[in-house]
């Protein structure tokens, strides 16, 4: 399987409970990023700051193609990373792929693990 | 023998809408062979439901559902029916009418039925095509029509038709403005405050508005092409809707030389000066009143009928009126009067801008005189029976403006509609026609709890509201027979059903996961939100406590992680101080692990117990791990479950003591710790009344005093402080032990998820859980068993199970696969 080595392989999805999320080790540009997995096993990828104020969505309760900040409730979509109205802002969303079994991130310039 | 075949008087009606067949239906209810009926039309059509022309411009109803009576119905009644054909004359001394064009009919009795016809305002370009009053099918054929051929359309009038002719044209694609002359919309039916809420709402459907907005022309040569308002702003349009309002239709009445004012004058017989012709509907005027809404004109019908069924004592007294908004979503609600009159009177507000919540209530001499309710309108109408029957409110003033279910706990009188003697056939909507049966055939197979699901499966009490009332007493009827509660909120947006259904069906379906429950329950959304998965997550658990497996993913972060959540994503770290006694071994484990981790900040809190904040959540399960062998537990300081057992230093040390409070307070914990609640629960236990423990705002609170101990319970401090209520006074630890574990059970099996025991209490009354408690000592000790034997499978200390390694994932991070 060959792909720009800007696609990191982050492990298999069964590592990520059904509707749950974890977060990465790599960072996106110093900042941190989560990898979210929906009730029909698709997989998304967002900077892990809640739009609101930073807020861990990694954290979130995961319904639909949606996860709901732990902090103060936002509802961020998974596709586009955009908090649904009435709130208004953006989770950054990054590209993630699934090959067998296998989750692969983009991530242009990704800093080595980080706390 | 012979029969003398009686002649039957000839009743003729000028009109065929609402009010002329309604009073029809109400004479012949009472005697149905007393007159040869001949009914005069205007409109092509027979006679059908005016007000959901409005559900047909939205695209919510056709045009055969919304006909009252079929030709047919006229037939088998032997009514003469003539359509399309306006009466032109009445001739009073031949007692004859006159239709355009046509013969003379004969009549003994006339009842003009004419209602009334759209007001236009004086400016120019009436006549051209493309200009549309909103009054008839006519009209709605032509709007809808014109929504499929132009785009944009101006309602000139921000009242409750001109609103409801913008949604409806909205709904069908046409961006639409709404031209107003006041500053307020429906300024006659709301207050500004609810008027404001309302173009809020509106606008954020995408509808425009023009306030203030004098229109001056309407533009255009061929067709209308827009308006003009009087400041020059132009707003262009492919249709414009007259919506400013109605004047009674009197032309007939004039012609004929009857009493006439803004309308044909009538008493409360609804005879017109001339005792052999009545008038009903919104061509009449009543003590210089008009009307405008059907509620009147159904008891018009009702004296009207009586009237000409013989009964001359009938008399027509005017209900109070209330108008509801008939836009899918926006719930409004108005009766009597808008504001306090005088300094003498008084007004209760409620207003909630971020629910969208506003109720104003008007008060004279004690008595409701006028109700606006914007964004929560299920109480209208009992507001609206308590001015009818001129209800003294004073005793449960206060509860007033939070609706009937709070103020008849403080003693309303609750309402005398007797459902058990309603016939099943008997009519309870009489806009969309639904019966008693079908209501309550919907309620039971669909399980239906809140007057909103039964509206949308049965539409009964969805267009003019006025039967609102009697649906809300047959919901509380087969409540009172199947244990529905009438307070029984749907659970979120992904499902019509509320909290004690959906429990209720969880035990008689033996429903054993989330996933079932919303397959056998019909759950509108295939994961559920977060709002009802933790609550199905609980009531599971609640209901099945050997098998149920916990869903971890249903759970918000801080119950998942088993720590508190703090602004930063760090955690915070609360371990179990029993009773608020800790021993230096426990000290000096707290400090190292604080020195270990680096831990940044150490509090003691309110809660009698020591909060490490700031923890790394990779670091918890080593947190714990250190903790776990000096022998320390989660304090649960995250949890809906049992947080703190708060005491006080009692008979041990303190001179006052009457009882080892401290001792008790730990015996409490230690019975209650780890069981999953509603909402989280406090306890705390005073070694006197003097209460240092603070005992009167815990969920369960206990003094101590000479004779024994005094349980208080649905304290609790927060946003609205609430002190306990009395419970019961006991003489031993052993039945305080009791009574706690079975409030705690009852509280369990029977709160709604995120209720906490203040509100529950406030909710289902005191004297509820006195007789489940105190007054039913088997049932207490069931209760208090059902508990102990749930925390056999509850008192597993999640910190140990972590830190041994269950929930790994958790707590480390997702790494890079190295390429091999
Ligand atoms: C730590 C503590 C403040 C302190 O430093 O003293 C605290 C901290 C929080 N309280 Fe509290 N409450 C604390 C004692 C109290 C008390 C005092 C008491 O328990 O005697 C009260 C008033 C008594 C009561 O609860 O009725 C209290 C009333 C609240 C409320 C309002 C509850 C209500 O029903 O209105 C909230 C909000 C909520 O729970 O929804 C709340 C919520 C919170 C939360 C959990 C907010 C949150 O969701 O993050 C805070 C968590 C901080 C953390 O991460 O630890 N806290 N909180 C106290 C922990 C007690 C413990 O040892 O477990
Ligand atoms: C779009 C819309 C929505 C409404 N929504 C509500 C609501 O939500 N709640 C509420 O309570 N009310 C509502 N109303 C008002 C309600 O429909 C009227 O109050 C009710 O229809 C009045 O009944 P009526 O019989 O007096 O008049 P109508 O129903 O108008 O009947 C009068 C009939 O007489 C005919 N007629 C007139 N002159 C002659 C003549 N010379 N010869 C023969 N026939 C004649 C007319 O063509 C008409 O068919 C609404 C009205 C409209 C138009
Ligand atoms: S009072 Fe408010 S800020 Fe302080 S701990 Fe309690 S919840 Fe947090
Ligand atoms: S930080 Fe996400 S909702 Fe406030």
């Amino acid at each position: 399987m060959t792909m720009s080595n800007n696609w990191k392989n982050i492990g298999a999805l069964s590592n990520i409970p059904v509707r749950g999320a974890r977060r990465l080790c790599l960072k996106h540009e110093g900042r941190p990023v989560a990898i979210f997995r929906t009730g029909e096993d698709e997989v998304f990828a967002l900077l892990d700051e809640c739009p609101h104020k930073k807020g861990p969505l990694s954290e979130g309760i995961i319904s639909g193609k949606t996860v709901t900040c732990p902090l103060h409730n936002w509802v961020i979509g998974l596709e586009d990373g955009k908090a649904v109205a009435p709130d208004e802002g953006i989770a950054q969303p990054l590209s993630v792929r699934l090959v067998d079994g296998d989750i692969y991130i983009h991530l242009p310039e990704a800093v080595g693990a980080a706390a | 023998m012979r029969t003398v075949k009686r002649h039957r008087e000839r009743l003729v009606l000028v009109g065929n809408g609402m009010a002329a067949i309604r009073t029809v239906e109400e004479l012949l209810a009472r005697d149905p062979e007393r007159h040869d009926i001949t009914v005069i039309g205007a409109e092509p059509h027979p006679n059908y439901n005016r007000i959901l022309l409005s559900s047909v411009l939205a695209g919510e109803k056709t045009l055969d559902e919304i006909v009252i009576n079929p030709r047919s119905w006229y037939g088998e009644r032997g009514i003469a029916l003539v359509t399309g054909a306006p009466v032109a004359a009445i001739d009073r001394v031949a007692k004859t009418v006159a239709i355009a064009g046509g013969d003379a009919i004969p009549y003994d009795k006339l009842l003009l039925a004419t209602g009334s016809k759209p007001l236009a305002p004086p400016v120019p370009g009436l006549g051209l095509p493309g200009v549309r009053a909103f009054r008839d099918i006519g009209d709605v054929a032509a709007m809808i029509e014109a929504a499929r051929t132009g785009r944009r359309a101006v309602v000139i009038g921000g009242g409750l038709l001109g609103l409801e002719a913008a949604w409806g044209l909205k709904r069908r694609g046409m961006s639409v403005a709404v031209v107003h002359l006041m500053p307020s919309l429906m300024e006659r039916q709301l207050d500004p405050a609810a008027g404001e809420l309302l173009r809020r709402d509106l606008d954020a459907r995408g509808i425009a508005f023009f306030t203030d907005g004098q229109t001056e022309e309407i533009l255009g040569s061929e067709r209308a092409e827009g308006v003009r308002l009087a400041d020059g702003r132009e707003v262009p349009a492919d249709l414009v809707v007259l919506a400013i309002g109605i004047r009674p239709n009197i032309d007939l009445a004039r012609g004929a030389g009857l009493a006439i004012n803004r309308g044909i004058k009538v008493g409360d017989d609804l005879r017109t000066s001339d005792p052999d012709i009545y008038a009903v509907g919104e061509c009449i005027e009543h003590n210089g009143q008009v009307f405008g809404l059907v509620a009147p004109i159904w008891e018009q019908a009702k004296v009207c009928g009586a009237r000409l069924a013989g009964d001359e004592a009938a008399a027509y007294v005017p209900p109070p009126v209330f108008t509801s908004l008939k836009i899918t979503g926006v719930d409004v609600f108005s009766a009597g009067a808008l504001a306090a009159a005088d300094a003498a009177d008084d007004e209760i507000t409620l207003h909630d801008a971020k629910r969208g919540v506003y109720k104003k209530i008007i008060l004279r001499e004690h008595k409701i005189v006028g109700a606006v309710l914007y964004g929560s309108v299920a109480d209208g109408p009992w507001y609206v029976q308590l001015m009818r029957e001129e209800t003294e409110v004073a005793a449960f003033r206060d509860q007033l403006v939070f609706g009937r279910a709070f103020a008849e706990r403080a003693g309303a009188p609750v309402p005398r509609i007797d459902v058990a003697a309603m016939a099943d056939g008997e009519q309870v909507c009489g806009c969309n026609g639904v019966s008693k049966g079908a209501i309550c055939r919907a309620i039971l197979d669909k399980g239906l709890t809140s007057l909103d699901t039964v509206r949308a499966h049965t539409k009964a009490s969805a267009s003019c509201g006025q039967c609102t009332a009697t649906v809300e007493a047959i919901l509380a009827h087969l409540g009172a027979a199947t244990g529905v509660g009438r307070d029984d909120p749907a659970i979120c947006k992904c499902t019509e059903h509320g909290h004690d259904e959906v429990r209720r069906a969880i035990l008689a379906r033996r429903l054993e996961t989330i996933a079932a429950v919303r397959q056998a329950l019909g759950w509108k959304t295939p994961d559920g939100c977060q709002k009802c998965r933790p609550a199905l997550n609980y009531y599971l658990l609640c209901a099945w406590p050997e098998t149920y497996r916990d869903d971890p993913q249903s759970r918000f972060v801080n119950e998942r992680v088993h720590a508190n959540i703090q602004k930063d994503g760090t955690y915070s770290v609360v371990p179990r101080m029993w009773g608020g006694v800790t021993t230096p071994a426990e000290l000096h484990a707290i400090a190292s692990v604080a020195e270990k981790f680096n831990i940044p900040a150490v509090k003691v809190t309110g809660g009698q117990r020591i909060d490490l904040l700031g923890v790394k959540k990779e670091d918890l399960p080593g947190v714990w791990n250190d903790l776990g062998k000096a022998g320390m537990v989660s304090g649960h300081a995250y949890a809906k479950g049992l947080r703190t057992v708060k005491t006080c230093v009692g008979s041990e040390w303190c001179r006052f003591g009457t009882q080892d409070s401290t001792g008790l307070g730990i015996k409490l914990e230690k019975m209650c710790w780890g069981s999953w609640t509603p909402h989280k629960v406090k306890f705390a236990v005073s070694g006197c009344p003097r209460n240092c423990a603070e005992a009167t705002i815990k969920d369960m609170g206990v003094v101590c005093v000479e004779a024994g101990y005094d349980i208080l319970v649905g304290g609790n401090g927060g946003v609205d402080v609430r002190v306990t209520d009395p419970l019961v006074r006991v003489t031993s630890e052993d039945e305080v032990l009791e009574y706690a574990g079975a409030f705690m059970q009852l509280y369990r099996e029977e709160a709604h998820y995120l209720e906490r025991t203040a509100p529950w209490i406030a909710r289902v009354g005191i004297a509820y859980v006195k007789k489940r408690l105190v007054e039913d000592g088997e049932g207490r000790a069931a209760l208090h068993a059902r508990f102990l034997r749930s925390q056999l499978f509850a008192q597993v200390d999640p910190w140990t199970e972590r830190a041994m390694g269950a929930d790994a994932h958790e707590f480390a991070r997702l790494s890079e696969v190295e390429a091999v």
